[in-house]
């Protein structure tokens, strides 16, 4: 996508086999899209430092799209753009625009708070409150001013049966949520953000921290939760990106390199350096 | 040898030793104080000797041994010196021979070598008086209106129920002079400066003058009514009284009414003299003080230092958690915010004296002084606020403790995980709502480490204190059942103040030396239960947010 640095393009030849993870070849193509999220010459500073350079990303309704790339290479922060949790970090600086469903994010004018309702974020380390279960879930209806129980009640119910997590904790609902298991801890993470009823789901790693069975109930979770929900989803893992995105951007220093339907870029790279990556020759 | 050296393993003794060497200093100063000051309960057994000393004519003397110690001949006085080489070491007693009245002093000291015949006789009483301290002797009769109605053992048979009835006489007349008398003195000067005030305002009709008039006469007719009940409770009182023949001989009235305690010690069985240990124990803590502080209890001066930190906390808590939040949470890290943190630590550096003379200056003068001026004009030329109280004195030790609180709370809130409150953002939480459900919640065990701090600073300071509300007498708790039942503007006695006081302000040194010890004791004691309550809470409060460190 990105032509600041110039790079050799590759043989068109099929790096992985990605039959082996029992998806289908499918093609998808951005023009058949609805996208939903845009980014228009992205530029991100830390201070003196530029982390994102113009990236120019579309992001389609109702599809898994994945992140990879090196450590450092701007992913994560990428991610953060998307519900502007990067004002927190003194310092940092925006140019540029993200369009959510149209809407540039970016203004002056719009509502940061009511801007990460429609935005749910999940992070690398399972983040729980102190509370119990059920008061994590239901944190984003209560600051929202949600106090009817029967509202809440249900709300909770859906949103841990639909992170899979409802028949694991039904019996401690009340019960401190940092006595779960660092799996059930993340699918109740993902109850959480999903309880405020977001439209787009950010995942930074998800998978990171957990054990091969967790990580395997996330990505399962992953491909219920796309029909409701646009998701994003950094990942080191090239395997699991292959697994669950529809769509994989391959950033490199700052850049989106390669950004396509996943089974054609990991299948048929168009650059060195992508191919280098996913087979593992680099990062 | 090198290699122990190198191990290290001499510096892991050296530590450990070092901390050995702490925990026996604190623990022997504890004990030190604690037997000094609960050993004077104990009922001492009452000696009789013959005190013959050169050149006069033996005397009997009577009384508890107080105090024991060898001093040189060198210093005794010329007369005793006498028998004596001039380089040997002789036992002096102090003993308590108490009848005040008679004497002038409670002690007198002696030497061992001049006391002959010591003995114990159990028919020796020690009589503890609500005034001239404590009587010895021999009781030899029970008096009902001047005349004799029991002698010798036959005394201790009616003495019993007679002083019981006394003791319930006396508590009703206690009652009726703070609860009913209390509220009508109250009433009355609540009528003087709602009518004083009205005149100010120039709205004082005829009216209303006839109206408080009235109730005034109310007021006064209820109060002749319980003087007319207390002088018959008085009179009842006088009832009995108890013939003492004294070490010398003379015979004294002792009436029941001024009487506290009648027992024989040298009689007593050690569970007896645990059960009067016991019920001496509680009178300490639980009576008011007497005889300039002499004797008697301490309980007001417990209650004034627990009200005194618990006010303070009420302001301290609120105040300083504000400040840390604002530091931490919303100033913007840099220059300004640094000195002004920096200047907050200091603040905990300056000594307590200067808030003292702030307190004075600031709260009680300038505010005290100004909200007299505004709300209590009809007060005055007596002052409410505009004098010491415990309001002030709270205020100035919540603005000693404030740093503790400050810099304790913000440590805590750093603490707080950054991937918490980016939790808390991403669900759509404004800065306020991260804080309100999130941070402040998780802060809270830091708060309380910074309150529990705060309380071991406030309740040993004493010098401020001085300056800001103390008193070595109070005539009224903070706190009682007359509206608005917390009397903000009062003054307070405080168990610090009060060793100071009874130490180096006591006509009665030697009496009272048992008392600072035991006053000291109870002041540890208090600080520690309100710690302790303090931790406990903390406890609770990090129960809810364990295993936050692992994240």
């Amino acid at each position: 996508m990105n032509m600041n640095i110039k790079l050799p393009p590759t043989t068109a030849r099929s790096f992985i086999d990605l039959n082996l993870f029992g998806r289908s070849n499918h093609q998808y193509r951005l023009e058949d899209e609805n996208i939903f999220l845009e980014t228009k010459d992205l530029n991100l500073f830390y201070g003196q430092q530029q982390v994102l350079q113009s990236i120019n990303l579309s992001l389609p309704k109702h599809r898994v799209t994945a992140f990879i790339g090196p450590s450092g290479c701007g992913k994560s922060s990428l991610l953060r753009c998307f519900n502007r949790l990067n004002d927190l970090i003194e310092d940092s600086r925006t140019e540029g625009q993200i369009l959510l469903d149209g809407e540039d994010i970016y203004q002056p004018r719009t509502n940061v708070a009511y801007l990460r309702r429609k935005v749910g974020m999940v992070f690398q380390k399972p983040n729980p409150f102190p509370k119990s279960v059920y008061e994590n879930v239901a944190y984003g209806l209560r600051i929202q001013g949600i106090k009817q129980r029967k509202r809440l009640d249900e709300t909770v119910e859906t949103s841990l049966r639909a992170a899979s997590l409802w028949d694991e904790v039904k019996d401690r609902l009340k019960e401190n949520a940092l006595g779960l298991s660092g799996g059930q801890q993340q699918r109740l993470i993902i109850a959480r953000a999903i309880a405020i009823e977001p439209e787009i789901l950010l995942l930074d790693e998800p998978a990171s921290a957990l054990d091969p069975i967790s990580t395997l109930k996330i990505e399962e979770l992953i491909n219920e939760l796309k029909a409701k929900f646009t998701i994003a989803i950094v990942t080191h893992n090239m395997q699991q990106a292959a697994r669950v995105s529809d769509y994989t951007a391959f950033m490199y220093m700052g850049q989106v390199i390669e950004f396509g339907s996943t089974n054609v870029l990991f299948t048929t790279p168009k650059y060195r350096q992508t191919e280098d990556y996913i087979t593992g020759r680099y990062g | 040898m090198k290699a122990w050296w190198g191990s290290g393993e001499p510096w892991v003794w050296l530590a450990a030793s070092t901390v050995a060497l702490c925990l026996l200093m604190v623990f022997s100063l504890l004990a030190f104080i604690a037997v000094q000051g609960l050993g004077f309960f104990w009922p001492a057994p009452i000696m009789q000797a013959m005190h013959h000393t050169p050149g006069t004519a033996p005397t009997r003397l009577v009384g508890e041994i107080y105090h024991q110690d060898e001093v040189p001949v060198s210093r005794l006085t010329k007369a005793w010196q006498a028998p004596f080489a001039a380089h040997q070491e002789v036992t002096r007693y102090l003993i308590k021979v108490g009848n005040r009245e008679h004497y002038g002093l409670d002690f007198r000291w002696v030497l061992k070598a001049h006391l002959q015949d010591i003995q114990y006789p159990p028919t020796l009483s020690v009589v503890e008086r609500l005034e001239w301290g404590n009587a010895y002797g021999d009781i030899e009769a029970l008096q009902e209106n001047g005349v004799t109605i029991a002698e010798g053992e036959a005394v201790w048979e009616m003495l019993e129920s007679r002083l019981q009835r006394t003791r319930d006489l006396r508590q009703q007349i206690k009652q009726i002079e703070k609860q009913p008398l209390g509220r009508i003195h109250f009433q009355l000067e609540k009528l003087r400066l709602q009518a004083r005030k009205l005149s100010l305002q120039h709205r004082l009709t005829p009216e209303k003058i006839a109206e408080f008039e009235t109730q005034r006469r109310e007021q006064e007719a209820l109060s002749q009514q319980l003087h007319d009940q207390l002088a018959v409770l008085h009179q009842a009182m006088q009832r009995d009284s108890l013939l003492l023949r004294e070490m010398q001989g003379q015979h004294i009235v002792i009436p029941l009414a001024k009487v506290v305690q009648i027992i024989q010690p040298n009689r007593l069985n050690g569970m007896e003299k645990l059960h009067y240990y016991g019920l001496r124990l509680w009178h300490f803590v639980s009576s008011d003080p007497r005889e300039a502080n002499t004797e008697g209890g301490v309980f007001p001066a417990i209650f004034g230092t627990v009200m005194m930190v618990l006010i303070m906390s009420i302001i301290v808590t609120p105040l300083g958690v504000m400040a840390a939040v604002y530091l931490q949470e919303y100033a913007k890290p840099g220059f300004w915010t640094q000195l002004i943190r920096i200047s907050v630590n200091n603040l905990a550096g300056v000594p307590s004296i200067v808030y003292g003379v702030f307190g004075l200056g600031f709260f009680v003068y300038l505010l005290g002084g100004n909200i007299d001026a505004w709300f209590f004009p009809e007060a005055a030329p007596a002052p409410v606020f505009g004098t010491p109280g415990i309001l002030w004195a709270s205020l100035t030790l919540a603005l000693l403790t404030l740093p503790v609180v400050i810099v304790a709370t913000e440590e805590g809130l750093a603490r707080i995980p950054r991937s918490l409150r980016e939790g808390s953002f991403a669900l759509g939480a404004t800065q306020y709502e991260v804080l309100r459900y999130t941070v402040l919640p998780m802060a809270t065990p830091a708060m309380m480490t910074g309150l529990i701090l705060a309380i071991a600073r406030a309740a040993g300071e004493v010098a401020p204190l001085m300056l800001v509300g103390v008193v070595k007498l109070a005539p009224s708790l903070v706190l009682d059942n007359n509206a608005p039942f917390l009397h903000l503007d009062r003054k307070f006695m405080h168990l610090g103040f009060h060793i100071y006081d009874v130490g180096f302000q006591s006509p009665n040194v030697e009496a009272t030396r048992p008392l600072v010890y035991a006053t000291a004791f109870l002041l540890v004691l208090v600080i520690l239960v309100l710690n302790l309550t303090a931790f406990w809470i903390r406890a609770r409060l990090r129960e809810r947010y364990k295993s936050l460190e692992t994240m």
